[in-house]
């Protein structure tokens, strides 16, 4: 009786129930479009298509996903922790850094391959950085995480732009950024494997960070439930009381748990900085920090939930540009508001239609719930 | 038979998948003190919050008064007469007794007419019913038992006619549990109709007219109190006979092998919880420590087991001082032969949205049987966990099942399995059998006195004093943060009682 509502099958509870908020939060935002003069039908099918209608729309999506997975990795790894990483932003910026510091001293000299796992470590080691001073901060003097991580993305906004428009611009540039790396620091693109489905890719920014995004998933999953560690992470974030009562540090699993969130924000950087522009340029996260507590959200927490959350908002902002583009009403303002609603409906509003669903399933199917059937007498 | 003043007919209340009550049928007489029995989850507290205008029945028919009624919001239910008495009290700390009792009942904007009003009608109460309490009191500085009058009073207050009591002596004294029943008994002689929700069979006996049972959501049957006896509710409300109490031989107590000497401890605001406790509990003896909720109990226990920070003092386990400067890795203590079964099993003891497997690990998950490197032996886990399901029968015996899942006494089960299995030297437990079923008490018990004959040093604490005087070989009793006194196995409810209200110890003092 401690839990009002029963169980639902696991379908339900991970696929239909976030197909609902979904699919509501696109019936809202056809509604706003209507309100615009534009037919909510076209703009949701020039939004697919867009996304992935052609070989170059998915690799974009996919390239905007893998950007995704990595920040939403991160806010998940801390909120297992039940910290509340609001610094994803930043610590990817400062990730930034690292790998900066990385190809402009040795894309000269090396070879991508060698350049590569050196960047990664020097991306988790910015990152991580950056995310144990807010998490030092909690666990001995007891500054709030959400407060001081924001606070912390101010701090990493206002570095990098001295570092960008002094130290690290090249002599004579107009442009804050630094210079562009050489073909050492060039990750290549995976573009290839679309094309082996026959689609045609014009040009398009996908490269081996998604690959290595999915194998960062995967390690979350190990990390999470199958080490020690996790564990004990796990436990704290339910109950910190219980962590104390079981021997768990919690200097140590906060700080370790928020240098692995801010390592995965880090790797973020890795995806547009050498897979895409190859130059650190001001302002390159974009807020994608954010888009990941929405990812992290929607996913439940749980890798698999993660990519595909991934995926959708790599959708939303594929999509959504084409839409702009072929709409002129619909600005760039309005698919904000559109992932607005999914991060209302989806992450917000996430048990608003629960309910109604279980109440539906111990109807129809009283077994399905873990019900025992009652002879004679329906509920 | 007099006039019903409640009738329910066939109510079924649904949470999803979870049928709270089905088919209930409940008459109440008016006038009487109808007592409702059964085990935690049993549906007791659905069935009065359904009464009360909490929740909706799904289906069935309330009469009150012999009238059908429908009762959708706790203002129907005040509007019929009919008012509650919660088991955690729905007061406001820092409100006088008179501004608690007028809360919600305000008559206008401006509260002067109210209070005015309300002084002359709680002098009114108080005088009928024996109520006394002082009406310009502040809440937060009045001991539990006033408080639950001013809970009462609230209620007559609003015209009640029928009283609902939510587990009412949970959290009073014998002495103020006492008083409670002569406050009830005159307010029967009234004329009132009272409803007692309780687990507690003696009290069902010592006041009630008629009694209940319920289990797993039914009623399962109705019996005049005189007729009936504690062996045939309990059984009722279990569907199995019990023994209430265990059977035990005489303890063989041998070294000391936890020893407390002039603990202090404080809380955070720098109230001291623990007095300059001393005590020994040697090998193969039950220590019971008796007292009423609040009284340091807890502090103690969380500074032995090394979660709290202690002001001062020494405790030795097994010999070997321990650190009370709260820094103390419980971990290390519990190497060291030192298992702890916390009070708060929901919090601290467990963590509820865990699988039942992973709960049976919690703070021996550094130990090498359940580890592959910095994995977790999941293999190795789950076999463990369920061969402490089967040793302990612990229901639903689903390792994968969520915690929160389990029953308070299942719960209480595995952090028991848990604690016990690891065969420690000393084993310290919080309110072993809180919210926990009739059937799992008497499990419990019995495993604890089996430690006790292994040779193993058990401290208990519990407010329980039942459970306190079947289990214990010593019993101390804790008063404003001080051990007040010590006593056999073979005291008197009434001898304990006044030390747990501090009689002698105030007494003394003076």
């Amino acid at each position: 009786m401690s839990t009002p509502y029963a169980k639902l099958p696991a379908w339900a509870d991970y696929g239909l129930i976030p197909l609902i908020n979904l699919s509501v939060a696109f019936i809202v935002a056809g509604f706003v479009v209507m309100l615009v003069g534009e037919n909510p039908f076209r703009a949701a099918v020039i939004l697919v298509e867009g996304a992935f209608g052609k070989g170059t729309g998915i690799a974009f999506t996919l390239f905007y996903a893998t950007t995704f997975i990595f920040t939403g990795l991160s806010v998940a790894v801390a909120a297992h922790c039940s910290l509340f990483n609001i610094g994803t932003e930043g610590q990817a910026y400062i990730g930034g850094l690292g790998i900066a510091l990385v190809c402009l001293s040795l894309d000269s000299v090396l070879p991508w391959w060698v350049i590569f796992p050196i960047a990664i470590v020097a991306a988790a080691v910015f990152g991580a950085a950056w995310g144990f001073i807010p998490a030092y901060l909690q666990a001995k003097r007891g500054s709030h995480i959400v407060i001081t991580t924001i606070m912390f993305n101010f701090i990493a906004a206002s570095v990098m732009v001295y570092l960008l428009v002094g130290p690290l611009k090249p002599a004579g540039s107009q442009a804050p950024q630094t210079r562009n790396f050489l073909a050492g620091a060039e990750l290549p693109k995976l573009n290839w494997i679309i094309e082996l489905f026959g689609a045609k890719i014009r040009s398009a920014p996908l490269n081996i960070c998604f690959l290595l995004a999915l194998v960062m998933a995967f390690l979350v999953w190990l990390l999470i439930w199958r080490t020690r560690l996790g564990y004990e992470m796990r436990t704290y974030g339910h109950s910190p009381k219980a962590a104390r009562y079981a021997g768990i540090s919690e200097t140590r699993i906060i700080i370790t748990a928020m240098m692995i969130s801010g390592a995965l924000a880090g790797m973020m950087a890795l995806n547009p900085v050498m897979g895409d522009q190859h130059n650190v340029a001001i302002d390159f996260v974009s807020g994608a920090g954010y888009v990941g507590i929405a990812v992290a959200l929607m996913g439940r927490l749980h890798p698999v939930g993660i990519v595909l959350a991934a995926i959708l908002f790599g959708m939303l902002y594929q999509g959504g540009a084409e839409l702009a583009f072929e709409m002129p009403a619909i600005s760039r303002d309005m698919i904000v508001i559109i992932q607005g609603l999914v991060i209302l409906f989806a992450g917000a509003l996430e048990h608003m239609f629960r309910p109604y669903i279980q109440a539906l399933f111990a109807s129809v199917s009283p077994k399905s719930v873990g019900m025992q059937a009652v002879n004679g007498k329906g509920a | 038979m007099a006039q019903a003043a409640i009738e329910l007919i066939g109510i079924n209340k649904s949470f999803g998948a979870v049928r709270a009550n089905r088919d209930i049928n409940l008459e109440v007489a008016r006038g009487t003190i109808h007592g409702i029995v059964g085990e935690n989850g049993a549906g007791k507290s659905t069935l009065m919050s359904i009464l009360y205008g909490f929740y909706q029945a799904d289906s069935g028919e309330i009469r009150v008064g012999g009238k059908p009624v429908s009762i959708n919001t706790s203002n129907d239910a005040i509007a019929l007469g009919i008012g509650m008495v919660h088991q955690h009290f729905m007061l406001v700390d820092n409100f006088t007794v008179l501004e608690n009792v007028i809360l919600g009942a305000e008559n206008d904007a401006l509260l002067k007419s109210s209070i005015a009003k309300a002084r002359s009608e709680l002098d009114r109460l108080e005088r009928e019913y024996g109520l006394e309490v002082d009406p310009d009191a502040v809440i937060e500085e009045l001991p539990v038992g006033l408080q639950q009058r001013v809970e009462i009073l609230k209620a007559l207050y609003r015209g009640a006619e029928i009283l609902i009591l939510d587990e009412p002596t949970g959290v009073l004294t014998p002495a103020e549990a006492d008083h409670l029943f002569r406050i009830l008994k005159q307010l029967k002689d009234q004329g009132k109709t009272i409803v007692l929700i309780t687990h507690k069979l003696r009290e069902i006996m010592a006041i009630t007219d008629t009694v209940s049972v319920m289990r797993q959501g039914t009623m399962v049957a109705t019996r005049v109190t005189k007729e009936t006896t504690v062996g045939e509710l309990a059984e009722l409300m279990v569907g199995r006979r019990v023994l209430l109490r265990v059977e035990k031989g005489q303890s063989e107590a041998g070294a000391i092998r936890l020893s407390v000497k002039n603990l202090t401890v404080k809380d955070s605001r720098g109230v001291t919880m623990v007095d300059n406790v001393s005590f020994d509990v040697r090998g193969g003896e039950i220590v019971g420590i008796a007292g009423v909720a609040g009284n340091g109990q807890s502090e103690l226990l969380e500074a032995i087991s090394g979660i709290r920070h202690a002001v001062s003092g020494e405790v030795m386990l097994e010999g070997k001082p321990i650190d009370l400067t709260g820094k103390a890795d419980p971990g290390e203590l519990r190497d060291r032969g030192l298992a702890h079964v916390p009070e708060d099993r929901h919090h601290v003891g467990l963590v509820l949205a865990f699988e039942e497997n992973e709960n049976s690990i919690l703070g021996y998950h550094d130990d090498e049987r359940y580890l592959k490197g910095p994995f977790l032996d999941i293999d190795a886990i789950m076999a463990d966990a369920k061969d402490k399901i089967e040793k302990y029968d612990i229901r639903p015996g689903n390792p994968r099942l969520k915690t929160a899942n389990f029953s308070g006494g299942n719960q209480q089960k595995i952090v028991l399995a848990r604690e016990m299995e690891q065969d420690p030297g000393v084993l310290i437990v919080g309110q072993p059998t809180r919210g926990v079923d009739v059937g799992a008490i008497e499990f419990i018990h019995k495993r604890l006195i089996a430690m006790r004959d292994q040779g193993k040093a058990v401290l208990v604490v519990s407010v329980e004093l039942d459970e306190i005087r079947s289990l214990s070989d010593r019993i101390l009793v804790m008063f404003a943060g001080r051990v007040v006194g010590e006593r056999g196995p073979d005291a008197t409810e009434g001898e304990l009682g006044l030390l747990m209200a501090g009689v002698e110890h105030q007494e003394a003092a003076e």
